[in-house]
């Protein structure tokens, strides 16, 4: 049944690591990420884990170095954060095409200039498209359960996709929870060993990354893409299973007293906790107010969260990054495709917050939520509002 | 000593395997002197080889989609990190060894790229790899410029040599810079073997590949490989541009184990660099005074080998 | 042509787009390319293999007689055989339209 601890949020990730029985681990330090590849590093050195380390130069060679693992067949896991994974961007496109299902901790950091270690969502917002099948946890049990649910959907021959869990950094990566940290039978249960499709074999030699000329290029990114939407499937048996096993449940979408909302707010990550608490604060004042909160960001739920809008006329979406020049945040421009010239589609609109460590905090919420029920009886001047901005 | 050297007899014009590793009908330049080098290097290798790919002619060449020559395993991620994959490769498979997931079995991890992957934009990354010591062999095709991309200059195009980015023109001689020397900062990780070859002296470069492939731990060769395309040279002269380049002293022969400095052969009576220059378009914007300064630093370069082989 | 052999729809490309069929550009034929051929005297050639290890088409391979064979299927007539024989026992002659 797992053991509930009192643990900081990095150091019960790694433990995760240490139950799905990671075979090559290749990471390069960078804050908010190191607890977790530091505890890893004492894991492997304490002969608790049988894993080769790879101290790498650089995250642009710690994805390098998972490429290669992964395509020599080992489960293969990385963390990193803000700068670090902008550093790796380039070859974070190869393994989603390739099939390689690398596995991978992303502590949510602003990215430079000017340079900040704490925590907002630009670093992942950037690498958006890169292919990967993405989710986002709200605390720590959750970012626990999400490495090992990871692991299990990323490596299922019918998907072979890398996998990115996304962690706030700092406000989760860096907090003390009680964490059930599983037991390792019930991980071995879950999570069967990695059988892959196609390895570098010298019995049965595969060409793998030839050039594609334009006759093939489309047709590789189709398969790609289709092979992320598929995916959902797996993610949501995965889940079913974990369920059964641990007990825990999980969905590509949350809600939080969202059944009869007029407002909705739309969050991702930790940020939610917060926002549950401003939900009940503000339904203690009598306002129809509920929270919608995604997990599973790529492939996007469309279905799902539409289901769990339900008939509330209005979302406050909320974006932790500032895409500079842009006519909404990423999740806000997601949405409003998502509904558009849908019957009884609800007003959306667009909040950018929390940016760079700035605390989101319940009184922000609220400012929110009243901002969005104001747009929807006069339309707002602009496409989206930057919150807790100091204009004087 | 190394002792996996010691039993190593060599190739020798009788043995040489008749097998080819790679494939007929890959697409490279008529007379192209990179591809008989790595055709070369994988005589040597054999088949239980994995090869890791930088970007490059030789990826493209030999990569068309639905097509490979690559009768072994081989995979292409970027241009800069070859020797990062094949840092997670080796890893790979030591640990599933280990863990009895995969046959317990030797084989070779081959990284290959261009100058410019090695020696310009994957140097880092081939630091890295051999600074932690994983047992691969790193193999630089040097064609002295990105051929590939349209015959820009790189750290490794020569003095004087003309490219795309260093035209000569009334305020320029070509490319400025001197050759940037990769075999000494490969040695200077204090790795077990570095290497320099020649594909002209076929034995030679097979059974340093073959050496660099059977020691313990990061080992690097560096070939010199004519390009007929970008130097603007006839095509059936590769292999004589490749002799030329060593008996001019301009690309010498030597080997570096552990530490140690070995001339594999000594230019006694060493041709005038002009022999080299003649008959390569890249050089024939050159003055008397351009020659002169280069034949005095070639010399000079050499020289300082020998000290350098009598020192260690 | 490989080209057409690629034009396949997205459902049958394989796997991650590897290809799984070893040395498979030898169903390429780079003769084409060429305008010049390589013609061996075999009164002069001595069967030293120097045009087998200097061919960057592994064109080459030995009869039973052990002389060398250029495959003009992948021969793309740079020359370097020609002009790397020991004995000049190999002369490039211009293919006729």
């Amino acid at each position: 049944m797992g053991k509930r601890v009192g643990i900081e949020v990095s150091i019960a990730i790694a433990d995760a690591v240490k139950l799905a029985r990671a075979d090559v681990i290749a990471a390069y330090p960078i804050t908010p990420q190191t607890h977790i590849v530091e505890h890893l590093s004492e894991i492997v050195a304490n002969g608790e884990l049988d894993a080769e380390f790879i101290t790498v130069e650089s995250e642009h060679a710690a994805m390098s170095c998972c490429c290669g693992s992964s395509a020599a067949g080992a489960r293969t896991y990385t963390a990193t954060s803000s700068q670090g994974l902008a550093l790796m961007s380039e070859i974070l496109y190869h393994p989603g095409p390739m099939r390689l299902p690398i596995v991978m901790t992303v502590a949510n950091r602003a990215l430079a200039a000017p340079i900040s270690i704490w925590n907002d969502h630009q670093d992942i917002m950037a690498q958006r498209d890169i292919g990967w099948i993405q989710t986002f946890a709200e605390n720590g049990q959750e970012a626990v359960d999400l490495t090992l649910h990871a692991f299990r959907v990323a490596e299922d021959r019918k998907v072979s996709l890398p996998m990115i869990v996304n962690i706030d950094g700092f406000t989760l990566s860096h907090v003390i929870e009680p964490i059930v940290i599983p037991d390792q039978e019930e991980v071995d249960a879950y999570l069967p060993a990695f059988k892959p499709r196609v390895r570098l074999d010298v019995k049965k030699p595969v060409t793998m990354g030839p050039v594609g000329i334009p006759e093939v290029y489309t047709e590789a990114k189709m398969a790609h893409n289709e092979a992320i939407k598929a995916s959902k499937r797996v993610i949501l048996q995965g889940w079913k299973e974990f369920a059964e096993i641990f007990g825990r449940e999980y969905n590509p979408v949350e809600t939080y007293r969202s059944e009869d909302a007029e407002v909705l707010l739309v969050t991702m990550g930790s940020i939610s906790e917060t926002a549950m608490s401003a939900v009940d604060a503000m339904r203690d004042k009598g306002a129809s107010v509920g929270l919608v909160r995604i997990r599973l960001w790529r492939p996007f739920p469309g279905p799902e969260f539409r289901k769990a809008a339900g008939k509330a006329s209005v979302l406050a979406v909320i974006d932790r990054c500032l895409p500079p020049g842009a006519v909404c945040g990423p999740v806000g421009a997601e949405l409003r495709s998502l509904f558009y010239k849908m019957p009884g589609a609800p007003k959306i609109f667009s909040f950018v917050a929390g940016l760079g460590g700035r605390d989101v905090t319940v009184e922000r919420f609220e400012e929110i939520v009243d901002k969005a029920r104001a747009y929807a009886k006069k339309r707002p001047t602009e496409l989206y509002e930057v919150i807790g901005v100091r204009e004087i | 000593m190394i002792t996996e050297l010691e039993k190593f007899k060599g190739f020798s014009a009788k043995n040489l395997p008749k097998e080819e590793v790679l494939a007929p009908g890959h697409r490279a330049c008529q007379g192209c002197g990179e591809v008989l080098a790595l055709r070369m290097v994988m005589k040597a290798l054999g088949k239980d080889v994995i090869v890791c790919n930088a970007t490059g002619c030789m990826e493209i060449i030999t990569s068309p989609f639905p097509q490979t020559s690559w009768q072994v395993p081989w995979i292409h991620i970027a241009f800069e990190n070859a020797a990062s994959v094949a840092s997670g490769i080796e890893s790979a498979r030591k640990v599933l060894m280990r863990k009895g997931r995969i046959p317990k079995r030797h084989v070779d991890i081959l990284a290959v790229g261009g100058d410019g992957a090695t020696g310009d934009i994957g140097l880092n990354w081939i630091s890295g790899a051999m600074e932690r010591g994983h047992d691969f062999l790193y193999v630089c095709l040097d064609n002295e410029a990105y051929m590939n991309t349209g015959v820009q200059r790189s750290g490794c195009t020569p003095y004087g040599a003309m490219t795309t980015t260093s035209p000569p023109g009334k305020k320029s001689f070509g490319q400025v810079t001197w050759k940037k020397n990769i075999p000494a900062i490969m040695a200077a990780h204090e790795i077990p073997y570095v290497a320099t070859a020649s594909p002209a002296y076929f034995l030679d470069l097979m059974n340093k590949v073959k050496k660099a492939a059977l020691v313990e731990g990061p080992a690097y060769v560096h070939i010199y490989s004519p390009c007929p395309t970008g130097w603007g040279s006839a095509g059936e002269r590769s292999v004589e541009f490749a002799k030329l380049a060593v008996e001019t002293r301009i690309f010498p022969l030597y080997e570096v184990i552990e530490g140690r400095y070995v001339i594999s052969r000594k230019i006694t009576k060493p041709k005038p660099v002009a022999d080299y220059f003649k008959g390569q378009r890249r050089f024939r914007h050159l003055s008397e005074e351009h020659l002169s300064f280069i034949q005095a630093k070639v010399d000079e370069e050499y020289a300082r080998l020998v000290k350098l082989a009598e020192a260690t | 042509m490989a080209q057409i052999d690629a034009i396949v729809g997205w459902k049958d490309l394989p796997f991650g787009c590897h290809v799984y069929e070893p040395g498979s550009t030898a169903k390429f034929r780079t003769g084409d390319w060429r305008s010049q051929r390589p013609v061996l005297d075999k009164e002069k050639c001595i069967k030293c293999g120097m045009c087998w290890v200097f061919c960057p088409d592994m064109c080459y391979s030995q009869t039973e007689e052990g002389y060398f064979e250029a495959n003009m299927e992948y021969c793309k007539g740079c020359g370097i055989c020609a002009h790397e024989c020991p004995k000049d026992a190999i002369t490039m002659v211009p293919e006729e339209d």
